[in-house]
């Protein structure tokens, strides 16, 4: 074949495998701004007559799924910058600090990466039933605060960090929380990043847990008031594509605003394969 | 030095009580839980658990939907994972052709199915799939195609959502491939075409071999993610038709949370944690052979 035959071919390609990607999203918004009943009627058709909010007015007024977003945002929130101080710790710990079973335990760690999360999440519920934390934030927030692959994430980073610096800090005097707090972190600030938005990212789209542990709808995240809600409006469908709109916006804008950093992490995770 | 190890210990400390308490110890417990008949009395009343060795393994192992759940979660894996992991290999080389121009663009839009909430896309699909209004039905419709009842219709319900997780999941694997691409020497094409090979064969015998440890990678996550397929039946089954899609994690959560036979519902998610082990250790040894 010749080169402009493969170059139109290549591009043929490309676009189909777009639009085939985009198209649910698209309808998903176009659907979102239709009155009800019209993405039902025939002839079909993929714009909306007449623009309307009114789905997104329901959402907040019908359906109280301004709640659901204000816990999504709570509980992805708080897991993230906990996750950020308490991984950190630790990725620090395991690149440049020298203490006896280092490497074993890093080892143990990452072998954990295997095991489904499912398997505890029954006597997880029931521990979390035990200390009074079913149906509460804190109940979806503490187990998601430190990850075997935020930990992993840091170090690989820390380790990059030269030996010399940390060095000259001791002689100086500072201590090891010093050290890690104004040496280490502010160096570390891209690592930061990356690891902010995937755990935010995972948080917010995360449902079995949230699920499981959020039994009322008082504290549903979005995913979860989504999936409960989704019965019982089987056929509004332009009131629930709002709702997905209103679920998949601020991860699609986060990481369109950041996709350096999330891809980065990406790339850092499959490393270790 | 002593006080680096004492310093290692504080920094250590938060991370590991988490992990520890809220990870391993309710693994080591699902186990422990999976030899009793935890149920819903015992949820009440603690004094109502008993040690009942391996009865619910037996129970499970007999059990007509455990096997029904299992080869449904194999079916999804088994086809989905290969599919999607040709998928993401046909994207990566797309964007990846030198003659392609906005690499960044598409790499972004085939990208943007990864990070949205399966939840909120699974309900899409629900509309999408819809036998008489979903967007599918009428592009099939339109050429000349006869209409599938996508999630209604036992045979179709699995393909239906193997569709979704193919359409979710394949730009991560596109990624991975990307980087794995761009590793492979250009030197070693330059040469293959100085020999006279052709596209084809120096796809065959330069980008496959030389992709080996990405596809090892790709294939391990592929399986252990989609062997705890949940969301997409829960959303939009419920496991049904004909519990054609129910899930093996899906039988763990309506047992052990909607009947509270958490012994037996924990000998479940452990039988499906064997699973995944075997799985990926056929992986690596099927990768060490060739």
């Amino acid at each position: 074949m010749n080169r402009r035959g493969s170059t139109v071919l290549v591009h043929v390609a490309l676009l189909a495998g777009g639009v085939v990607t985009l198209f649910p999203l698209l309808w998903m918004l176009s659907a979102s701004f239709m009155s009800n009943g019209e993405a039902t009627t025939f002839p079909p058709h993929l714009i909306p007559h007449a623009a309307t909010l009114d789905q997104y007015r329901q959402l907040f007024v019908r359906l109280n799924l301004g709640r659901a977003f204000l816990s999504s945002a709570t509980i992805a929130i708080i897991t993230t910058l906990g996750s950020l101080l308490i991984n950190s710790m630790a990725g620090y710990a395991f690149a440049r600090l020298r203490f006896g079973g280092r490497d074993r335990l890093f080892g143990l760690l990452l072998s954990a990466l295997i095991i489904p999360a499912q398997v505890g999440m029954l006597p997880l519920f029931l521990m979390m039933k035990t200390l009074h934390l079913v149906n509460s934030y804190w109940g979806a927030i503490l187990p998601a605060l430190a990850t075997v692959l935020g930990i992993f994430l840091i170090r690989q980073f820390m380790l990059s960090v030269p030996q010399e610096l940390l060095e000259a800090a001791r002689i100086e005097g500072a201590s090891e929380w010093r050290i890690y707090w104004s040496v280490v972190m502010p160096l570390a600030r891209p690592v930061l990043a990356t690891l902010a938005i995937l755990t935010f990212m995972t948080t917010w789209n995360d449902f079995m847990w949230p699920l499981i542990v959020l039994t009322d709808q008082t504290h549903y995240t979005l995913p979860v008031a989504m999936a409960s809600l989704v019965g019982e409006h089987a056929l509004d469908i332009e009131l629930m594509m709002a709702g997905a709109v209103l679920t998949l916006l601020p991860v699609l804008v986060l990481f369109l605003a950041l996709q350096r950093y999330y891809i980065a992490g990406l790339m850092a995770g499959s490393v270790k394969g | 030095m002593k006080s680096e190890a004492r310093a290692a210990l504080l920094f250590l400390a938060p991370a590991l009580a988490v992990l520890g308490l809220f990870f391993f110890l309710p693994v080591v417990a699902g186990f422990a839980l999976s030899l009793t008949d935890f149920d819903i009395y015992a949820l009440g009343d603690l004094h109502n658990v008993r040690f009942v060795a391996f009865h619910n393994f037996a129970a499970v192992l007999q059990s007509k939907i455990f096997w029904t759940a299992l080869r449904n979660t194999l079916y999804f894996s088994l086809v989905g994972g290969p599919v999607t992991v040709a998928v993401s290999l046909a994207a990566a080389l797309l964007v990846n052709a030198k003659v392609a121009r906005f690499k960044p663009f598409f790499r972004t839009v085939y990208f943007a199915p990864v990070v949205t909430t399966l939840v909120a896309v699974a309900i899409a699909f629900r509309f999408l799939y819809h036998p008489r209004f979903g967007a599918i039905n009428r592009a099939l419709e339109s050429l000349g195609l006869p209409a599938v009842d996508w999630l209604g219709d036992p045979r179709w319900a699995m393909p239906a959502i193997i569709l979704l997780a193919v359409w979710k999941n394949f730009g991560y694997n596109m990624i991975i491939f990307l980087a794995g691409l761009q590793n492979i020497p250009e030197e070693l094409y330059e040469a293959a075409r100085i020999d006279g090979a052709g596209a084809w064969r120096q796809f065959r015998h330069i980008t496959l071999p030389m992709l080996g440890p990405t596809f090892l990678f790709v294939g391990i996550v592929t399986a252990i993610g989609y062997l705890q397929l949940f969301p997409e039946p829960y959303v939009m089954t419920h496991g049904g038709p004909l519990n054609q899609t129910l899930s093996a994690v899906m039988l763990m959560y309506e047992e052990g949370f909607r009947w509270w036979r958490m012994g037996y519902a924990a000998a479940v998610a452990f039988l499906l944690c064997i699973v995944i082990a075997a799985a990926t250790a056929l992986q690596m040894r099927f990768q060490e052979r060739s």
